[in-house]
């Protein structure tokens, strides 16, 4: 306590010796001496990873923050260098970005849009951080992505699955990694079929806010083109955590097929809840009664236990993939945690590396630099098969993984199979498909 | 009809939950008089006493497997649990199996102690404490508790299977004369119903047959005058607590099977529990049981597609607009005492 | 001065001082410091303080006059937020409409929520004033958020978009939350050797409305009306008897409070114009009961402590990662260091609410008048002290840290 009074008066009069020369104004959003926000000036660089580490996501959280963390070290030159030795881009050379050290903030989402929004504007107000990276939740994801190109610094968005985020919420300073609610559909629907036939009759459960919306959207759309007939669209609140009154009515509706647009606690409560009801056992239409579960995180599936075997859904990236990234990835994920990435682990680490060689390869931190470097981009060995960045709305195209609940798992992380590996062509779509439609990308800003 | 029939299952079971936490509550309200805002902590606790026991029963001893590989190509170590070595593999996965229903044993002397200490060591201090206060304390307390738990046990849902016996559905309808498959109902649900119903006669009786019983309710009528008969109330009303707390344990214990563990449900059934007491009327335990089944029955008929289609968003706010409509027209809930926490 | 005793007068002083100092007082650390990571004087969490100052001095108007606790608070915040972007969206960027509708706005709403809750007295009213912020926020994170009828565009949150009409919006004004023309984001950073300080122009204005309401609570709390409200809460039953209807004093209160939400909710959408529906949801309401009880009931000042306490925990502790531990402690020899960050592991980062709720207890058992009990203890003790004659320098400055 002493100590800081005497701080306080030393701080008064350096002010008021020093005021008059050494103040220097900066306002962010007039010109003045800094050309974008946060320019880094000394000899290292600051990333801001923005992850729920409270809240019912915090285990997701906390894997993207190990994946980001490894993903610092790989940029910095230490550990095994994991992707970095498989990415075709070869402009990362372990020296940092642009020969500036690599350092990182930490901040919590809560999963809530204000707070994840509060800590990202700490992490750039305070800290100086030049882009935000990561989050478990599409909302949040929309909402930092818009601070972000307010304040003028780079978004890479983490998990997020909703169509706006690339579609009437596209921003151009930000991108997605991620796949996304269309890609689901479009990857699962020929599945189905196979699986399945093409004369299903499906009843969908999906959460009551946008995510769920679009992914149910989504679904119906791809499984009816295919000849399926939705029976009935049922929104679940949010805060649910028994499903039982939504499930009862199922078996009398009719419908030989249950989708659960579901994620998180939701879809681990509606999934057990499903198996709990016998669903599965049953035969309706003369058929063996299904369930589908559109977007799965090795998280959730750990969460939902037994309840998942056999049970069909959609993935980004999974550790099972045999191409060098994954394995190079895996390897230096394992051997550090001990266990395997998670999705949203992988695709965390991914936008770190990518962003780093994009500010490589566009010689600045400058995010309109960055945003030039990263429009149209293509590459390969970060998993997941040769990858396009579109310049249209930033969203990021490549291979989606289809996987079911393994019937005999060997140990605690291949709960989930890889049924097929969806190729790239399939998922693609026009930027001015209808679930896409409304918003603008706009400008860059490099907030100076 | 029989989708009425149906929902009204569904009811009494999503009731039984809201009814055994909010009798818990009622008791500590009514005896004691304290807010206690860590009664969904509780519950919680409850269901991670299964967690743990589970967890007990599952501790094994590793046993390198060189024919087999692990995820980073590494030999595979193979886990035998101890009681599965102790007890001989049959024996041993069938204690396993039934960890949900062992738990029942082993939350009971948690619970008690857990309330216990939780009265003896913080609540007693707040008796005469405003309300505010109470709830400040509980409330800092429901937040420890709850991430102590989340730093032993993670974020994630933790699965609780019931016994194999006793996980799957029966077709009711088909003994009511239905058509197969138009009741289907799964078996832990009705467990939990009448497990709910057990305890629920349990604590009615010994509130009314027993002379300690006797004492309590003399107690919450009257706390001044039953101290001045120079009987030790504060002794009893210590048990009252812990009697409370092992109830909310035992709630989460079976509901564990319904739906997986974590950390915060708790808080998630916190909002909701006082609502019930609310509705039921502040100081009567048959209020609390009564609005509890009330609310889960209309929960669940709000949540019919039927329901939903003529009232947009009826199965968001079912609970806070039978809430209201109730207080609006009974001052005191359902069955409420005239000056308890009115003031 | 200003109709106020000497007491409130110097009260008022102080707290305007502090204020308009925050950017001083908040970053006490040299930018490059280890302890840099404690400084809270940057733009975000000192408009955050302010704001939720506000809120919780508004709350206090109901709660510590009439002892009526409310549940449903952040109802009219979230009100008062929505009300906010839709000007912006509708009108312009200027702040000064949107914060003058989202309190007429959460006025209006607390007429209707308070006529019907304050029917009923004790937890009867806490649980109606909830039910109701409950349903507002279901049906703002839902329902009022579907293609058709989109008010509050749910799960993301009401944000101002490229296609919205925005009348009166000027060719050359700032795409941004503005007050005639200076953008609430203008920061002005003073660098003063090794330490920085951020004057940012959203700050003051919020800054400059609390003094304000902060003003207006002081004459409420003096009033007669205020007066009126403390007999409410003291025995209502006897000022009926006297035939004094207290119905619309108590009212009137819990209208004050509402639009002091309001203006909250209203000023953090002019800071940052999105309008979440999390701010509806109970444990924003519970939030704000915190934030008074853990200030001080009652008080003048207690809440806006409480609201600072809070704030400061969940923005800084929730910061503090491993790596930055590692950097504290990095003069410890290596065993020694790797125990003390895993002594201080479960309490920052994502432990942050651990710490919080540790806090709550102790602060609720030791200084059962809140924080504010905390802070006259202080001041007695070196009182005390000086009159036994030993004044050290270090303890009359330590209030002010």
């Amino acid at each position: 306590m002493s100590n800081k009074s005497v701080t306080r008066r030393g701080v008064l009069k350096s002010g008021a010796v020093t005021s008059a020369g050494l103040a220097l104004p900066t306002i962010f959003t007039a010109s003045s001496a800094a050309a974008y926000t946060n320019e880094p000036t000394g000899g290292t660089v600051t990333l801001g990873f923005n992850v729920p580490q409270t809240g019912p996501y915090a285990e997701e959280g906390n894997d993207e923050l190990l994946a980001q963390q490894l993903a610092v070290e790989h940029l910095n030159g230490e550990g095994d260098g994991g992707c970095l030795n498989t990415f075709t881009s070869k402009a990362l050379k372990g020296n940092g970005i642009l020969g500036k050290k690599v350092e990182f903030v930490t901040g919590d989402t809560q999963t809530k849009s204000d707070a994840a929004r509060a800590s990202a504007k700490s992490m750039i107000e305070k800290d100086g951080a030049i882009m935000i990276n990561g989050g478990s939740s599409s909302g949040v994801a929309v909402a930092v992505q818009g601070l972000c190109q307010e304040a003028g610094v780079i978004f890479m968005a983490g998990l997020t699955h909703a169509n706006d985020t690339t579609g009437k919420d596209k921003k151009a300073n930000g991108f997605r990694h991620f796949f996304n609610a269309y890609m689901s559909g479009a990857a699962l629907a020929p599945v189905l079929a196979k699986e399945m036939g093409t004369d299903r009759r499906a009843y969908h459960l999906t959460a009551d806010y946008n995510w769920g919306w679009t992914q149910e959207e989504s679904i119906v759309a791809s499984t009816e083109a295919m000849g399926w007939e939705t029976v009935n669209t049922v929104k679940t609140p949010l805060a649910s955590t028994d499903f039982s009154s939504y499930i009862a009515p199922i078996l009398n509706s009719g419908a030989d097929v249950l989708v659960l647009n579901h994620y998180g606690g939701n879809m681990v409560n509606s999934l057990t809840n499903a198996i709990q009801f016998g669903l599965l056992d049953k035969v309706v239409n003369g058929k063996d009664f299904k369930i589908v579960v559109p977007l799965y995180s090795e998280l959730m599936a750990a969460g939902a236990g037994e309840n998942i075997k056999g049970v069909l859904g959609s993935m980004n990236w999974n550790w099972q993939l045999q191409d060098e990234g994954t394995k190079a990835f895996v390897k230096s994920f394992g051997e550090k945690y001990g266990k395997p990435p998670s999705n949203s682990a992988q695709t965390c680490y991914a936008q770190v590396l990518l962003y780093a060689d994009a500010c490589e390869r566009a010689g600045t931190f400058n995010p309109c630099g960055v945003v030039e470097a990263l429009e149209g981009f293509e590459f390969d060995g970060l998993g997941n098969g040769p990858t396009l960045y579109r310049a249209d709305d930033h969203q990021c195209f490549k291979d989606v993984l289809v996987v079911r609940g393994n019937m005999n798992p060997t140990n605690a992380y291949d709960t989930l199979e890889i049924v097929e590996i969806t190729p790239r062509a399939q998922v693609e779509y026009a930027p001015d498909h209808p679930m896409f439609a409304g918003g603008e990308l706009g400008k860059c800003n490099p907030g100076a | 009809m029989d989708a009425i029939l149906l929902q009204i299952l569904n009811g009494l079971d999503k009731g039984s939950a809201y009814a055994l936490i909010a009798l818990g509550l009622t008791l500590i309200f009514g005896t004691l008089g304290v807010v206690n805002f860590a009664h969904g902590a509780l519950f919680m606790i409850g269901a991670f006493c299964a967690v743990t026991l589970q967890k007990i029963f599952n501790l094994s001893y590793e046993v390198i497997d060189e024919t087999q590989t692990d995820f980073l190509g590494n030999p595979l170590k193979v886990k035998t649990p101890y009681v599965e070595s102790w007890f001989g593999p049959e024996l041993g996965a069938t204690i396993i199996d039934w960890s949900v229903p062992l738990a029942i044993l082993f939350a009971i002397p948690i619970m008690l102690m857990v309330g216990y200490v939780m009265e003896r060591g913080l609540i007693k201090h707040f008796y005469k404490r405003p309300h505010a206060d109470q709830i400040l304390v509980t409330f800092g307390l429901a937040i420890v508790l709850q991430e102590i738990i989340k730093y032993f046990f993670g974020a994630n849902p933790i699965q609780t299977p019931p016994p194999a016996a006793l996980s799957g559905s029966v077709d009711l309808g088909v003994a009511l004369g239905f058509d197969p498959n138009a009741i289907i109902y799964p078996i832990w649900r009705l467990v939990y119903f009448l497990f709910a119903v057990v305890i629920i006669g349990g604590v009615f009786s010994f509130l009314q047959f027993t002379t300690f019983g006797m004492v309590v309710r003399a107690g919450m009528a009257d706390r001044e005058t039953v101290g001045l008969l120079g009987i030790n109330i504060d002794r009893r009303f210590t048990i009252m607590f812990g009697i409370a707390a092992a109830v909310a344990g035992l709630a989460g214990v079976m509901y564990g099977p319904l739906n997986p563990p974590n950390y915060h449900m708790g808080m998630d059934f916190l909002v909701l529990s006082f609502v019930v007491v609310v509705v039921g009327g502040m100081g009567s335990l048959p209020g609390a049981v009564l609005a509890g089944f009330l609310l889960g029955i209309l929960e669940s008929f709000a949540s019919t597609t039927w329901a939903t289609t003529t009232i947009p968003g009826i199965n968001q706010i079912i609970i806070y607009l039978v809430a209201i409509i109730v207080l609006l027209t009974r001052p005191r809930g359902l069955m409420g005492r005239k000056g308890v926490m009115e003031e | 001065m200003l109709g106020l005793n000497k007491k409130d007068t110097s009260l008022l002083i102080i707290v305007a001082i502090l204020t308009l100092l925050a950017p001083f007082i908040l970053n006490p650390f040299p930018t490059d410091s280890a302890m840099a990571q404690f400084n809270a004087g940057y733009p975000d969490l000192m408009q955050r303080f302010v704001i939720f100052g506000i809120f919780a001095i508004g709350f206090n108007i109901l709660f510590g006059l009439t002892g009526y606790l409310s549940f449903g608070h952040a109802a009219f915040l979230g009100v008062g937020s929505y009300s906010a972007v839709w000007m912006f969206k509708l009108l312009s960027y200027n702040v000064i409409p949107a914060i003058a509708l989202s309190v007429v706005v959460a006025g209006l709403f607390s007429v209707l929520i308070g006529y019907v809750s304050l029917r009923r007295s004790g937890i009867y009213f806490s649980i109606l004033t909830l039910a109701f912020a409950q349903m507002s926020f279901a049906l703002a994170y839902s329902v009022l958020s579907n293609p058709k009828f989109n008010l509050t565009n749910g799960e993301t949150g009401l944000q101002v978009y490229a296609d919205d009409p925005q009348i009166l919006q000027g060719a050359n004004a700032p795409d941004l939350p503005h007050l005639f023309g200076l953008p609430m984001r203008a920061t002005y950073t003073m660098d003063v050797g090794a330490w920085s300080f951020d004057f940012n122009a959203g700050y003051y204005l919020c800054a400059v409305i609390m003094m304000v309401v902060f003003y207006l609570a002081i004459r409420i709390f003096r009033s007669p009306f205020g007066m009126m409200l403390r007999a409410v809460k003291s025995n209502q039953q006897r000022m009926n008897y006297t035939g004094l209807n207290s119905k619309p004093y108590t009212l009137a209160a819990f209208v004050i409070s509402g639009m002091y939400a309001g203006l909250a909710g209203g000023l953090m959408a002019a800071m940052d114009p999105l309008a979440g529906a999390e701010r509806m949801q109970w444990t924003a309401s519970g939030e704000v009961v915190l934030m008074t009880i853990l200030g001080g009931t009652g008080t003048l000042i207690g809440p806006v402590l409480g609201a600072g306490f809070i704030k400061y925990f969940e923005n800084i502790f929730s910061k503090i990662n491993d790596n930055v531990l590692h950097s504290w402690f990095a003069f410890l020899p290596d065993g020694l260091e790797d125990a003390v960050v895993f002594i201080i592991h479960p309490f920052i980062g994502k432990g942050w609410h651990l710490t919080l709720g540790i806090l709550f207890m102790l602060v609720v058992i030791y200084l059962p008048g809140g924080l504010v009990e905390g802070g006259q203890r202080l001041l007695n003790w070196i009182r005390r002290k000086s009159v036994g004659g030993d004044d050290t320098r270090e303890g009359k400055t330590e209030p002010a840290e």
